[in-house]
């Protein structure tokens, strides 16, 4: 079986799970893992689209 | 009465040096199990999922696992990544799969999902030991 994600899918992908497990391991509470997810989950994603605007200006 | 206190005492102590070895090992081999083994049960589900859903997707990428060697500097950390995901990395080598295909232009997205995966369980397997030790609830 083979999956084919696209760019923004696999950063998606990546940021849900990897902000899900520094949520747990980085905070003591349950609302401040949530909270820590949620902010992780943001940065990854808001990261990845800054990146590309970025590239495309840059390449302009 | 004090003797008791202390017999209880040397006891927890013994658990405790018990669980700090067990967890970690453990939560290693399986991702997760060292939070499910000290009752954290929604953790330990949420890193299971997590940490197993995203090397499982590496590989349907057709991702690459790394060997043990000792040649590039980017080879070496790729394997320590890998070798992060206890069983799975186990498994897949064991199994074979994991070759990586260049065919597919996501491939190389799939090897660093697998890396990341391990190197998220060596984060988990961290937290089991701090639970375990009391550092965290």
């Amino acid at each position: 079986m083979t999956i084919t994600l696209n760019h923004f899918s696999a950063a998606a992908v990546f940021a849900l799970f990897a902000s899900i497990v520094f949520g747990i391991t980085h905070r003591d509470t349950t609302r401040e893992m949530v909270r820590y997810g949620l902010y992780c989950f943001a940065m990854f994603l808001g990261g990845a689209l800054v990146a590309g605007w970025v590239m495309w200006l840059l390449r302009r | 009465m004090a003797n008791s206190t202390s017999k209880t005492k040397v006891a927890e102590a013994a658990a405790v040096n018990t669980m700090a070895v067990l967890a970690p090992a453990i939560a290693w081999l399986i991702p997760g199990a060292g939070h499910i083994i000290q009752k954290r049960w929604i953790r330990g589900l949420l890193i299971l999922i997590s940490v197993t859903t995203l090397f499982l997707l590496g590989l349907a990428m057709q991702g690459r696992i790394y060997k043990a060697n000792g040649g590039d500097i980017l080879d070496i950390l790729g394997f320590i990544g890998d070798v992060g995901a206890g069983g799975l990395y186990i498994v897949t080598l064991a199994m074979e799969w994991g070759q990586g295909a260049i065919a597919f232009a996501t491939a190389d997205y799939g090897t660093k999902f697998m890396i990341v995966a391990g190197l998220l369980n060596f984060i988990a397997v961290a937290d089991a030991y701090h639970i375990a030790i009391g550092k965290k609830q």
